[in-house]
């Protein structure tokens, strides 16, 4: 096994080792996330990209341990500033909510109270994080407003959600989110519900706040545009786990999973013209979770899988170039073509 | 706001007028010859037509209408059969009786619906949540007249029970908290019960929202996320229960009134349907249906106040 | 020269809004403003634009889904709008539909066999006796395989689900599919395999699609031509090489910049748009862009620009737009 560590050029202000959140429905236990490893570099931001289901938002929500009922952390360990989050007590764990760690979500449109003022819902963190006076809280939450680009803010602070456009909605949360300056903000999926320019918007406002304010961002998405354009280290996921992980150039230019290189080829790109080329496709779909493959999780749509993969899950290894990679093909128990090379059918 | 309620009152008067007709057309509905009814069974031919005069029932049915709503708005709403006393005081004097038992009843069954329909949300799927549904479908289907005798039966009468008895409070009338009590309850039970459910599934809803999950991140302690984030929002779809709630609780104020011993509306029109007092019944009935859409207009206003995504205009 | 399919002309779809105390009609969403274009035989036309732009609108209008307020639309010479409900019923078996979430189109009680039985029924062009030969062809054809056709919707994946759609819009040999936004809900590695398929398919069997989507990348793979929209109105129409590497409106180039593209060494200049799209019920006068634009003056606040053909322009290719040439130039002043 490889630490995550090792890749980074920074400090890790996070590392997650080797994570496990299942969830226990009457039939079967859903392992949604399977012994995840990655770390956020310090002032940086790690992506996390993978389909639908893979367990990006159980990943993140595992981290502020806000995982519901019938879901459950059953292993590893999660390194915030080099202490166990997982070993806090609750009280603990709500100093750090919204103070340490922030998080904003996917739908804008519904992840705010309806019944309480944009301005109340800033307010609250002011005052449970820094003990504000109500009127105090509300003056800087017109403040935070204000450094998320929302015009006339004095007036918006007493508009209730529904009055907001979905981009005004999502600048609330990231003013929510950024309140009490936490060091680490997760974003899930924070612009996939939005229109393109508006998630230019957001996504320009996410990337000039984190150069003055200095932190550090897990952006989570299936989109790898907004991977490319924001994240300096990425993290692929498939079925619960990390599949690849690696610095976001070497990624894209020089991917090594089976899994990347498909994901990356069955993309069709708005700025290349592919011609009548057909797109390449990963065949198959995702198994069910009460199917789960023996050995490694992609074995079953793999072009490449051999009885060792069926078989067996592999481990996330070192490959020459740096990148983290679970693949039997970069071990030295390799028992397929020696020369394979994955990305040599690349179209992009 | 204003403007709102202003309308709202407006919208009631279709419905306004709807009642008095009903109410109108049962004296004529009734079979048999009003006037002989309303004379009563042994007056004479000239009786009869007396009354048949004096109630105007020779006039032609628009113009018997007319003087049927004006003297409803005038607050004349004819002679007791029975005591030939006004139909209006009759009902002045006992309208405050039934009113107070609504009242309190109502406010019972909100504070009871609301505590136990959380308190088995927030404890969803265990033990506690389970009893509590128990108990709240116990409530429901458990008739007006029987749980007020059984009331009477181990808190009036009383038991001993070591040294001392149970019969804390009395078995009727109305006035004193020791005469209220168990009316109260025996009518806002099925209330409770009907809330708690409500509260229940509505906060169930509520909890897996998306804007919980914000709250719970900002580091808010899950006792203000139930009962600031959550219970808010939940609350909207019971409003409006509540106020058509009302309507079953005033036809159980009738039955309950009669257990109790308790002379309000209630018990006014069972004597009066039983003596065939008609223009008694009549109004009563116009009094309860006026409550009733009373009642649902302040529900529709506290809706409003609470659900901000409605937009007043 | 290809025959035209579907000719659209000044469609206009304004849906009433109802308040007041007596429900009255006290305004209109004006969702399509008079849109006007033709599809050929064979190709892939697309509208594109942000959500709520008037892209399903159109594509109902042109299946009657909702009776259009005014316009023409005339598919093979014929004019969908004076049919009567009846015989547009029949019609429809030469255009077909098939959209975003096939789960919610589809009667989650019916086996696939079922539902393309009963999509062959209502339209009775095969024989009863051949029912069963066709369904099983339908299903190698889109890839779920013969033997898969008396399972249930839910057993299927989401890719696996629009092919079922697929399956049931080819199942009456249509002319015209309109697919709105056929793709967007699946994973880029399921969505490929249907991309895949749908081109296959038109090769096979000359089919012509409207295809309706907000994800550019999609549009530009599947796509001859592509139509973008902005509140109600046509902003730039053309061959895709046209919209892609040479967009005129000021629009259509702040949309393509928008994208994040996946290639962190690619070097973007964005044009940032400010604020939000407007409100279709009073959409902004004169070019309806002129709110967010960057070029815009006095002349744009009053006066709507048409659809225009400017110099450096291929044939077919226009903008909507008054100072196209300005802004290609670099002669644009903005006060
Ligand atoms: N409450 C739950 N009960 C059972 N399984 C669950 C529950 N919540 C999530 N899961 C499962 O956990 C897995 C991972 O879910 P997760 O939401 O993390 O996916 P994701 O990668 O965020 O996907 P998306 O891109 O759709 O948001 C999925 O297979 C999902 O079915
Ligand atoms: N039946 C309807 N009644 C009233 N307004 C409607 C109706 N259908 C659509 N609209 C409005 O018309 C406008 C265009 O809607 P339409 O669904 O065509 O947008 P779209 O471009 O398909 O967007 P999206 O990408 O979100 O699907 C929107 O403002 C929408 O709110
Ligand atoms: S007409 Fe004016 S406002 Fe409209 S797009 Fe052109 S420059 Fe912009
Ligand atoms: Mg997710
Ligand atoms: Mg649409």
């Amino acid at each position: 096994m490889v630490k995550a560590t090792d890749i980074l050029d920074q400090e890790p202000i996070l590392e997650v080792k080797d994570l496990q959140t299942s969830f226990f429905t009457d039939k079967f236990e859903v392992k949604a996330v399977d012994g995840v490893n990655f770390a956020v570099p310090k002032g940086k931001t790690l992506g996390i990209v993978g389909e639908s289901g893979s367990g990006k938002s159980i990943t993140s929500l595992s981290i502020l341990r806000l995982i519901q009922n019938p879901g459950k952390i059953i292993g590893g360990e999660i390194l915030f500033k080099g202490e166990n989050i997982l070993k806090k007590s609750e009280a603990e764990m709500r100093k750090i909510r919204g103070n340490e760690i922030s998080m904003i979500f996917q739908e804008p449109m519904t992840s705010l109270n309806p019944v309480y003022t944009v301005g109340q819902q800033i307010s609250e963190s002011f005052m449970i994080h820094q003990n504000m006076s109500k009127k105090e809280a509300m003056k800087r939450s017109a403040e935070m407003l204000e450094l998320v680009g929302i015009p006339s803010p004095k007036q918006r602070v007493k508009q209730y959600p529904h009055e907001l456009s979905g981009g005004m909605r999502q600048r609330v949360m990231i003013a929510i989110a950024l309140a009490c300056d936490p060091e680490l903000l997760i974003a899930d999926e924070p612009t996939t519900a939005l229109d393109v320019t508006i998630q230019a918007q957001i996504l320009e406002l996410m990337k000039d706040l984190q150069d003055r304010l200095g932190m550090s961002i897990i952006m989570i998405t299936h989109d790898l545009g907004v991977v490319a354009e924001t994240c300096d280290y990425v993290a692929v996921m498939y079925m619960g786990k990390v599949v690849e992980y690696a610095k976001v150039r070497d990624v894209f230019k020089n991917p090594k999973h089976p899994y990347t290189v498909g994901l990356l080829n069955s993309l069709p790109r708005h700025d290349i013209d592919l011609g009548d080329v057909e797109l390449q496709v990963i065949e198959g779909s995702v198994p069910s979770p009460d199917n789960l493959p023996k050995g490694c999780r992609f074995a079953p749509r793999c072009p490449f899988a051999t009885e060792l993969c069926h078989e067996k899950l592999p481990d996330l290894e070192q490959s020459d170039n740096g990148n983290q990679i679970r693949c039997w093909i970069y071990t030295d128990e390799w028992d397929g073509d020696q020369e394979v090379d994955v990305s040599a059918k690349r179209t992009t | 706001m204003f403007q709102f309620i202003v309308r709202r009152l407006i919208q009631t008067i279709p419905v306004l007028i709807g009642v008095t007709i009903l109410t109108f057309s049962m004296v004529r509905l009734i079979p048999g010859d009003p006037a002989q009814i309303m004379a009563g069974e042994s007056a004479s031919q000239e009786q009869i037509e007396l009354t048949r005069e004096r109630l105007g029932l020779n006039d032609p049915l628009p113009v018997q209408y007319f003087d049927y709503v004006s003297g409803v708005v005038t607050g004349d709403l004819g002679n007791s059969i029975r005591n030939g006393r006004p139909v209006a005081d009759e009902i002045k004097v006992r309208i405050g009786t039934t009113v107070s038992l609504a009242f309190y009843s109502t406010l019972l069954s909100v504070f009871l619906g609301i505590i136990f329909g959380v308190f088995a949300a927030v404890r969803r799927g265990k033990l506690s949540d389970t009893l509590v549904m128990i108990a709240a479908l116990f409530g429901l289907s458990m008739p007006n007249f029987w749980l007020g005798l059984i009331l009477i039966q181990y808190f009036a009468i009383g038991r001993d029970v070591l040294f001392f008895n149970t019969g804390w409070f009395l078995a009727s009338g109305w006035g004193t908290w020791q005469q209220m009590v168990l009316p109260v309850i025996t009518l806002g039970t099925a209330g409770a019960a009907i809330i708690a459910r409500m509260t229940r599934s509505s906060m169930l809803e509520v909890i897996d929202q998306d804007y919980i999950r914000t709250a719970r991140a900002k580091g808010v302690k899950e006792r203000i996320v139930v009962y600031r984030h959550a219970l808010k929002n939940a609350l909207i779809p019971v409003v409006t229960v509540v106020g058509l709630q009302f309507g079953a609780l005033l036809g159980g104020a009738v039955i309950t009134e009669n257990v109790f011993a308790i002379n309000g509306l209630g018990r006014l029109m069972v004597g009066a349907i039983n003596s065939r007092d008609f223009p008694i019944v009549q109004s009563g009935v116009l009094v309860f249906a006026f409550l009733f859409v009373f009642v649902n207009i302040m529900v529709d206003v506290i809706y409003r106040l609470l659900n901000k995504r409605i937009d007043l205009n | 020269m290809p025959k035209e399919l579907l000719k659209v002309k000044d469609l206009k779809q304004y849906f009433p809004i109802k308040g007041g105390l007596l429900g009255r009609t006290i305004n209109h969403v004006k969702a399509v403003d008079g849109i006007t274009f033709d599809v050929y035989e064979g190709e892939t036309v697309s509208i594109v634009g942000e959500s709520g732009c008037g892209k399903s609108t159109t594509g109902r209008a042109i299946l009657r889904l909702d009776e259009p307020t005014a316009g023409e639309v005339e598919f093979d010479g014929e004019d969908l709008l004076a049919l009567s409900k009846k015989d547009m019923r029949k019609k429809r078996k030469d255009l077909q539909v098939i959209f975003q979430d096939p789960y919610a189109s589809i009667n989650p009680r019916q086996t696939v066999r079922q539902i393309l039985e009963e999509a062959l029924e209502i339209q009775n062009v095969v024989p009863k006796n051949e029912r069963a030969k066709k369904i099983a062809d339908l299903m190698e054809v889109v890839g779920l395989g013969a033997h898969q056709a008396d399972r249930f919707p839910h057993e299927f994946s989401g890719g696996q689900r629009q092919r079922i759609g697929i399956a049931r819009a080819l199942s009456v040999d249509p002319k015209l599919i309109i697919a709105d936004e056929a793709v967007s809900a699946l994973d880029v590695s399921i969505q490929a395999q249907v991309i895949n398929l749908m081109k296959q398919l038109q090769r096979d069997f000359a089919l012509t699609y409207l295809f309706i989507s907000h994800d550019l990348g999609v549009v530009r793979h599947i796509s001859d031509r592509v139509i973008v929209m902005y509140l109600g109105k046509i902003v730039e129409i053309g061959d895709k090489t046209s919209i892609f590497d040479n967009p005129h409106h000021p629009y259509t180039k702040a949309l393509l910049s928008a994208i994040p593209v996946p290639d962190p060494d690619a070097q973007s200049e964005r044009v940032l748009l400010e604020g939000d799209v407007p409100s279709p019920i009073n959409p902004p006068q004169g070019c309806r862009f002129h709110t967010r634009c960057p070029f815009a003056t006095e002349r744009c606040r009053v006066e709507a620009p048409e659809l225009r053909n400017i110099d450096g322009m291929k044939e077919g290719h226009m903008g909507a737009c008054h100072f196209m040439e300005e802004i290609k130039n670099g002669t644009h002043q903005v006060e």
